[in-house]
């Protein structure tokens, strides 16, 4: 049985990994300094359930992605013209903050409501997918509030593989303790699955894939909901980088084998 | 008042884990600095009579059960019905809870439902100005905040390994049971295993001494200008075998594979520390051939102590990040290790 898929994938926008950050504060709360100007990329972790999604949408015949991302609309179109040259997916976007100082439980709330208005939604055939954790606020607890939102109860956290079975049911192996799998199946659509690393390298860029994508990207940035984040209950107290420098030793002059005898003596102590 | 309520889930064989004692230990310390507040206990599994009795000793007032054949699943749908049940039974206003991946999965859908917050990788709990308060990192390990909240149930699951485990003693504890009915909509997934790799494979040790944290070096070419990944992987599972390590490796060692470079084969996705990885709490640990700046080195920011061997003396990896950075070639110290860890 081949069913076609409605996949819906969320994905937030974080800051570059490789860039510096530094809190700040701000009218509205923390913030990260110069957070504006800092580079973005679609969050790692969403960006590898976005990209099994396309592949499970290439397998199932009359699927479809779309990809629900909250973030400034500038920084949307900033990331959506490298993201749209990788995979097939039509972008829901939603106008607001994207840092990792907003509530988990509003940024789910407005995912939900934005999920709810996509045109034809199937239940029967729906997969709502995202990262299992993000890049800022790193709270793995927004997916599921979602899922609760769009009253699925077959969820899944820390995914590394789906297999669609041929009677429709799906395998699903997600990470638990101790580098370790639990082994799920569940029948059938609706789920939600929060992934982890999967199993997919980052597809190479398709300019076709992206002139297509983007005919329909700038319409949906320009009629972007705006959404505002309150933060409603929320107090920072402080918000700090850690005391990160130890005065190391730097041991230059030393022969392996003095070396070695060391590091044992250590280990053992 | 507050209603403090430790949640916990028994293992398979009917006992609390190590990381439910550390997340009483946090419920205790709530209990204990918020005044009038009260403690109270739920235990989800198949039965948890033994796992009550384990902790009888603590100062809560009530113990609240969910049980049968259907909560030995970590199934989110079964998971939450129980932990929803337990928490509108003690009309608890806090909600402690081990961040395991059981929780960690279903929790946060429970705080959705009972129109309550979620705090997840909380590292310490507190009371401020009479408020309880928790502390939790933000951006991948690399700021660290606290904060508060007034709204309840408020949700805090706490992450292994930061808390010392609570040492009250056993005892025999009346359990109220909570009757659940699960309709047919929350079996509609069946858990059916686990998958492992083989125990001689098996190289993610949560609860080892030291983190071994393996970085791209070892398959680039060395001195003599070829590759030496046989040797590599030879001087590597040697050392695991030896000192029952948990090995770590950097991303981008794990990607090698992806683009058809050499790679050590034991390395996954799963060993990955860091900024897309994880950040394991180990006493010790110990880099080798690992480079990179701040990003990376989250990974190890919950290491005691840190060594780190390097050929490049100014390794942002190591320098003001490890204890001791001794300037080696890491094949050849790790050889000498072997040696004489082998020798006993």
């Amino acid at each position: 049985m081949s069913t076609a898929y409605q996949i819906v994938v969320c994905a937030g926008i974080v800051p570059d990994p490789l860039q510096t950050l530094e809190p700040v504060a701000s009218p509205t709360g923390p913030a990260l300094k110069n957070e504006m100007m800092l580079p973005a990329v679609l969050d790692p972790w969403a960006s590898h359930a976005l990209y099994e999604a396309a592949n499970l949408a290439k397998n199932a015949p009359g699927s479809k992605v779309w990809l629900v991302s909250l973030g400034p609309k500038a920084k949307l179109q900033q990331v959506m013209m490298t993201v749209a040259q990788r995979v097939p997916f039509e972008l829901v976007a939603l106008d607001g903050p994207a840092s990792g100082f907003t509530e988990a439980a509003e940024v789910a709330a407005a995912l939900a409501e934005v999920i709810q208005t996509i045109p034809g939604l199937d239940r029967s055939r729906l997969l709502v997918f995202g990262g299992w954790e993000s890049a800022s606020r790193g709270a793995g607890a927004t997916m599921q509030m979602v899922g609760e939102r769009l009253g699925i109860v077959d969820q899944f956290q820390g995914v590394d593989e789906l297999k669609v079975n041929p009677d429709g049911s799906l395998d699903i192996l997600e990470r638990i303790e101790g580098g370790k799998h639990q082994v799920s199946k569940c029948v059938g659509p609706p789920a939600l699955l929060g992934w982890a690393t999967g199993n997919l390298p980052e597809p190479k860029n398709n300019p076709q894939v992206g002139m297509t994508n983007m005919r329909a990207v700038m319409p949906a940035l320009q009629k972007a909901k705006a959404v505002k984040l309150a933060g409603e209950g929320l107090t920072f107290a402080s918000v700090t980088l850690p005391k990160q420098m130890r005065e190391t030793k730097v041991v230059k002059d030393k022969l392996p084998d003095e070396i070695a005898a060391e590091i044992v003596e250590w280990i053992k102590k | 008042m507050e209603t403090v309520l430790l949640i916990a889930h028994t293992e398979a064989d009917g006992v609390l884990a190590r990381s439910a004692r550390e997340a009483l230990h946090a419920a205790r310390m709530l209990n204990k600095t918020l005044a009038g507040s009260n403690l109270v206990v739920g235990l989800v599994g198949e039965n948890v009579q033994a796992a009550a009795d384990s902790i009888a000793a603590c100062p809560a007032t009530r113990y609240f059960g969910v049980t049968g054949a259907e909560f030995t699943q970590a199934r989110y749908a079964t998971d939450a019905t129980a932990a929803e049940a337990i928490c509108r039974a003690a009309q608890a206003t806090i909600i402690v809870a081990p961040a395991t991946s059981r929780w960690n999965r279903v929790l946060p859908g429970v705080a959705q439902r009972l129109g309550g917050r979620v705090d997840t990788h909380v590292t310490d709990v507190a009371e401020v100005g009479g408020q309880p308060a928790i502390n939790r990192w933000y951006y991948r390990q690399r700021m660290e905040a606290t904060i508060s909240r007034t709204q309840r149930p408020w949700f805090m699951l706490i992450d292994p390994g930061s808390q010392p485990a609570c040492e009250c003693g056993a005892g025999t504890a009346s359990v109220e049971m909570v009757t659940v009915s699960l309709p047919e909509a929350c079996k509609r997934t069946t858990v059916v295993g686990v998958r492992e790799p083989k125990a001689d494979a098996q190289t993610i040790r949560p609860d080892a001494q030291l983190l071994f944290v393996t970085g791209a070096g070892w398959t680039k070419k060395q001195a003599d200008g070829h590759t030496h990944v046989p040797e590599a992987e030879k001087i590597i599972l040697e050392f695991l075998k030896h000192t029952r390590a948990s090995l770590g490796s950097s991303k981008s060692l794990v990607d090698l594979g992806g683009e058809g470079q050499a790679v050590l084969p034991f390395l996954s996705h799963l060993n990955q520390i860091g900024q897309t990885g994880s950040t394991p709490r180990h006493p010790k640990g110990l880099s080798t051939c690992c480079h990179g700046e701040e990003p990376h080195t989250v990974g190890w920011r919950f290491i005691a102590e840190r060594r780190a061997i390097s050929l490049d003396p100014n390794c942002g990896w190591a320098r003001g990040k490890a204890d001791v950075l001794y300037v080696a070639d890491a094949f050849k110290v790790m050889a000498k290790v072997n040696e004489l860890l082998t020798k006993g």
